[in-house]
């Protein structure tokens, strides 16, 4: 029997009659009103989401830098302070331990974002190849973060626009927050940290200032749409950053874990893509159905916007192209399929 | 929007959450309004075959939300006549009236002495009770 950590928030999401469910050694909210009017909420107006499960990991000292452009896919010597980047720990093979942003706080500190999930392996992993003047710390259980996301996001907290990728320390309600320009559903928003002490604090500011409580299906819904990998269903150790449609991440002209692979996977060509599918005939794909060819889903549901099944799989290379007709085995029947272009849902233009 | 919880008299029900209304032997079968609020708001009905056999405590089809997919379990045996294509087309009906518009089924019974073996809506309430 395994205890379930809860967050600062946990009494805040009881009171509004969440659904609880495990999550990664967590009890989080699964939904609060539904799925589905969550999911519409961030699309259409603004959405919190409590995620402070997710680890944080502090990189400091004169060779931070160092250490972490030798494990990290991408190139944190594009960022200047105040700056952020998507990026992947790798292992030898080129598999991904973690997908992370890496922010850079000062030019000998920075402040990683990992998976809940990942919390464990991928401090471990850091800790193992720390170097004199680099120190590893995970401060996770310092903190609180709360994504709100949607169109109105930025307007209903009262803040400024900024570029994506960006960080500042600002106010909510007098409440000291860092605000990170990052999310993970495909509409504008923030990530806000704070001190675990204040989570309760902001998140009923955010909750008067209008924002929809929303739970981690939504999240998941959200994120499915516009095609961000989830780390364990789309992306893991035994899957390479190439192969994922990840070589953007990878900064192939310099030197880190697991460079040499990926940088032969990208010349012979990756055997399997992840790609994007759209059900065509009725049916919602899940994790794990055979794609007739050769070939799993990695990430099925229902998509809120399009109303149909979506999903993202590894298909063999030559079947990856958008358009393809991919036969999915939804529990012995099968079903078609089509490939499309990443994300699967874009907002029309105004 | 979803109803609110309620579990007719008029109704048989079988431990798997499932209802049937039976008269002139013939039965209409649907999900309680328990099964729909733990599945959460339905976005698929895969529905059995008009014609199709189904048989007491056997699976005849199933209903899926964002999260979640189950199994629908028949009360009782028969033949089916009639799948509810409302539910096909908009399964959330399932969410907004249960033990109406979001019937699954209507089957012709080939034993209608099964339903001796169903509880009503005292005993399957008290059955809930205990879950």
């Amino acid at each position: 029997m395994q205890t379930l950590r809860r967050t600062p928030l946990h009494e805040r999401h009881v009171a509004l009659g969440a659904r609880l469910v495990p999550f990664a050694g967590w009890e989080m909210p699964v939904q609060y009103e539904g799925v589905i009017p969550e999911h519409r909420a961030v699309r259409a107006d603004a959405g919190v989401f409590d995620v402070s499960h997710m680890g944080e990991l502090e990189v400091e000292g004169p060779r931070a830098h160092e250490l972490l452009q030798g494990v990290l896919a991408n190139d944190l010597d594009r960022l200047a302070p105040g700056q952020a980047q998507y990026t992947l720990l790798t292992n030898e093979r080129g598999g991904i331990i973690d997908d992370l942003i890496a922010y850079r706080l000062e030019p000998g500190r920075y402040l990683l974002i990992v998976n809940a999930s990942n919390r464990e392996p991928a401090f471990q992993w850091l800790k193992e190849r720390e170097i004199p003047g680099s120190d590893v710390r995970d401060v996770s259980d310092e903190y609180a973060l709360l994504a709100v996301q949607g169109p109105r996001s930025i307007e209903r907290l009262g803040l400024e626009e900024a570029p994506a990728f960006t960080f500042a320390m600002n106010e909510v309600d007098g409440i000291e927050v860092m605000v990170n320009r990052t999310g993970y559903t495909g509409e504008a928003g923030v990530e806000l940290m704070v001190p675990a002490d204040d989570a309760v604090a902001l998140w009923d500011a955010v909750i008067a200032r209008g924002v929809v409580p929303c739970g981690l299906g939504a999240r998941d819904t959200l994120r499915l749409e516009v095609c961000y990998p989830l780390h364990g269903n789309d992306i893991g150790p035994d899957t390479d950053a190439i192969s994922a449609g990840l070589g953007w991440v990878c900064a192939l002209d310099k030197d880190f874990t697991g460079a040499d692979e990926l940088r032969r996977i990208k010349a012979n060509g990756a055997e399997r893509r992840l790609v994007a599918f759209v059900m065509e005939e009725p049916g919602i794909p899940r994790q794990d159905m055979p794609i007739d060819g050769g070939g799993e889903v990695t990430s099925g549901s229902h998509s809120p916007m399009l109303d149909k099944g979506i999903g993202m799989g590894y298909v063999p290379a030559d079947r990856a192209e958008p358009g393809t007709e991919l036969t999915i085995d939804v529990r012995g029947r099968p079903r078609k399929a089509r490939v499309v272009k990443k994300p699967i849902y874009k907002r029309e233009e105004d | 929007m979803a109803a609110a919880e309620s579990y007719p008299d008029d109704l048989r029900y079988h431990r798997e959450h499932d209802w049937a209304r039976i008269e002139d032997g013939e039965a209409v079968l649907g999900i309680t309004w328990y099964a729909q609020d733990a599945l959460g708001e339905l976005v698929h009905y895969e529905a059995p075959d008009d014609g199709g056999r189904v048989s007491k405590d056997g699976v005849y089809g199933e209903v899926e939300s964002v999260k979640a997919v189950s199994d629908v379990i028949s009360p009782l045996s028969g033949e089916v006549i009639e799948v509810n294509a409302k539910v096909v087309e908009s399964p959330e009906t399932v969410n907004e009236d249960p033990y109406g518009e979001g019937w699954l089924v209507r089957i012709r019974l080939s034993d209608a002495s099964e339903a001796d073996g169903l509880m009503d809506a005292e005993a399957y309430k008290a059955f809930l009770a205990e879950q």
